[in-house]
């Protein structure tokens, strides 16, 4: 794994800024085995986007740029990743962690030969005996992973390495001509993004997530205001999402959307496992519940004990005064 | 349309996980054991298929011994024959699930692999896609609804930033994720049924499958744990708290 290659992921024309922690951790193992790492981007008219990547020390950039691209399809989009790999001469493949990578990453992985880490939180030891954690049982376990094939895929947990530091230096870019090997077995139909004005999920420094006891639609609005003056992203838990109050991609959790704000707001929410899994690494942690047994007080640094109802107009004022809105 | 579907045994989903004190594995005295969630939702998709047009629903388990218990929630559920793998978690990873899977699947030729997205164990959301990158097949992950016209099936698949249509040729693999369905709770006939439904016992020797793995977790510890933090009791403590002590306005 001393050759790693970090695929950078693009989301409606533009590089997805969640994808890139990925090169951190690309740069920490290179650091520890002895390597170097390099950074793909893969997509149709993709290849003024590749002087974003360049600055982080990598080696190479590698664009990847044909019309076959535009739309993803894991079969396909896998023979491309390992054909640029044997190209390159990369011993390893990491990305981050979100929906992207996951479809992605086990078919590189399956035809590589080579071990899957997922959700990769750390790097431990170095050189010839260098390990990696991840979290099982929804983050109740921590598990030390080794890799015992001579590749390795690895899927990285966004949230638990920093964002890629500019270098200085500039890496090269190579267009690198690799087909869009069509085999007709998957077709791509469409795709319904979720319009909102607040920021992602995954990159919101104020994260509001709201749950059942929220009630309707017309409850859970009420996390609107605050929202929009802290410029925070709105989240929710299972309960919300299969209620169809929110859409699917707002879901905080082992399932669904894993955060780390500078403050998450968990409100009417109880503090299930699954959804603690999601949020839990978050930097402060205020929880209102109207029952004051409620899990998520034992995660929270500040809790609040009430109707949230009551509670959320009070908390939206006083922040209104507090800055001065 | 013959369906293979899986049926993992795993931990129960809102049970506390704790590591034993030496960390070679979890403390599992008084643990109540569930067929995975995920893999409910597969059934419960496969059930469906084959309530809808007939065929037949094959369930799988790859597990110890106690591992039929949930192959038979499967064929309560509705699937009409079991297989059994029996290989402990312990000396299984992702890829060597999926190398069995790929055997079962030569075997049983289906037109369609239904899996869960992930195992709520070991979270690793990969076994579907390496079966069908071993197998050259499309997958459709995380699906959300499905749809079966002919040799084609359509399916939703949630991801980060939406929702996304794909559609696949038959034979194909499919993981399911929650909203998929919800699961049918198995009635007390369909569960006695169950227990005379055949279940076929095989091992990764009989498969000719390779028990390497190709990664080994070797170690397990509890997560750092957050420091208990206050309650406070109203809006103007809570803001005095954020501002002047967590700096986090
Ligand atoms: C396999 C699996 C995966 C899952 N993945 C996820 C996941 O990724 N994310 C996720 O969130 N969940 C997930 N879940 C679901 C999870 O187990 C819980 O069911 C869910 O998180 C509960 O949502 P909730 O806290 O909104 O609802 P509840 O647990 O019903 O809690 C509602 C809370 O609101 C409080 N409340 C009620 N009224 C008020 C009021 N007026 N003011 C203040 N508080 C009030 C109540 O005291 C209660 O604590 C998963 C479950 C399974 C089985």
């Amino acid at each position: 794994m001393k050759n790693i290659l970090v695929i950078a992921e693009t989301f409606q024309g533009k590089i997805r800024k969640t994808s890139l922690p990925a090169v951190t951790f690309a740069a920490e193992l290179a650091g520890k085995v002895g390597g170097e790492f390099s950074i793909a981007l893969f997509g149709s008219g993709v290849a003024g986007l590749a002087g974003e990547l360049t600055g982080f020390g990598a080696k190479n950039v590698y664009v990847v740029d044909a019309p076959g691209f535009a739309n993803y399809l894991g079969g396909p989009w896998a023979k491309a990743v390992v054909a640029l790999a044997q190209q390159a001469g990369a011993t390893a493949v990491a990305a981050v962690s979100d929906t992207f990578s996951r479809d992605l990453l086990p078919r590189v992985a399956a035809r590589m030969g080579a071990g899957m880490v997922s959700e990769t939180t750390a790097i431990v030891g170095d050189g010839a005996g260098v390990k990696f954690q991840r979290p099982m049982w929804a983050g109740n376990v921590l598990g030390t992973v080794e890799v015992r094939t001579p590749t390795a895929v690895f899927g990285v947990r966004g949230t638990d390495f920093d964002p890629p530091k500019a270098t200085g230096g500039a890496s090269a870019v190579q267009n690198a001509s690799i087909a869009f090997a069509d085999d007709g077995k998957a077709t791509y139909v469409k795709f319904e993004p979720t319009v909102s004005a607040r920021p992602d999920l995954a990159e919101a420094a104020v994260v509001i997530s709201g749950g059942r006891g929220l009630k309707d639609a017309a409850g859970f609005a009420l996390l609107n205001p605050l929202a929009d003056m802290l410029k925070a992203a709105i989240g929710a838990t299972r309960a919300v999402v299969d209620a169809g109050i929110c859409p699917n991609d707002l879901q905080v959790g082992q399932t669904g959307r894993v955060v780390a704000p500078q403050l998450y707001f968990a409100v009417g929410l109880s503090g299930a496992i699954q959804h603690v899994a999601g949020m839990k690494n978050s930097k402060v942690i205020v929880a209102i519940n109207k029952d004051e047994e409620a899990p998520i007080f034992s995660v929270a640094d500040y809790g609040l004990v009430g109707d949230a109802f009551k509670i959320l107009p009070e908390l939206t004022d006083a922040i209104r005064k507090h800055k001065g809105l | 349309m013959k369906i293979l579907v899986t049926a993992k045994r795993v931990t129960d989903p809102d049970a506390k996980i704790r590591v034993k004190a030496d960390g070679t594995g979890i403390e599992t005295a008084g643990l109540e054991y569930k067929l995975n969630p995920f893999c409910e939702n597969a059934i419960e998709a496969a059930v469906q298929l084959q309530e809808k047009q007939g065929g037949e629903v094959v369930a799988v388990t790859i597990g110890d011994d106690d591992a039929v218990q949930n192959l038979r929630t499967a064929l309560a559920m509705g699937a009409d024959r079991g297989i059994h793998v029996k290989l402990p978690d312990a000396q299984m990873d992702s890829d060597l699930a999926a190398r069995i899977l790929v055997k079962l699947f030569e075997q049983e030729k289906p037109d369609l692999f239904l899996l869960g997205k992930q195992a709520v164990d070991g979270d690793s959301n990969q076994v579907g896609q390496l079966v069908a990158e071993y197998l050259d097949l499309p997958q459709a992950c995380f699906a959300s609804k499905l749809e079966v016209a002919g040799d084609k099936l359509t399916v939703d698949r949630e991801l980060d930033g939406g929702m996304e249509t794909i559609q696949v040729g038959l034979p194909a693999v499919v993981t399911a994720d929650l909203r998929l369905n919800t699961p049918r709770l198995p009635t007390l006939p369909n569960v006695l049924k169950a227990k005379r439904k055949p279940v076929q016992e095989l091992t990764i020797d009989a498969l000719g499958v390779d028990p390497a793995l190709t990664v080994a977790t070797i170690a397990y510890e509890a997560p750092p744990a957050r420091k208990g933090g206050i309650k406070v009791k109203t809006v103007e403590e809570l803001m005095d708290k954020l501002v002047n002590e967590a700096k986090a306005l």
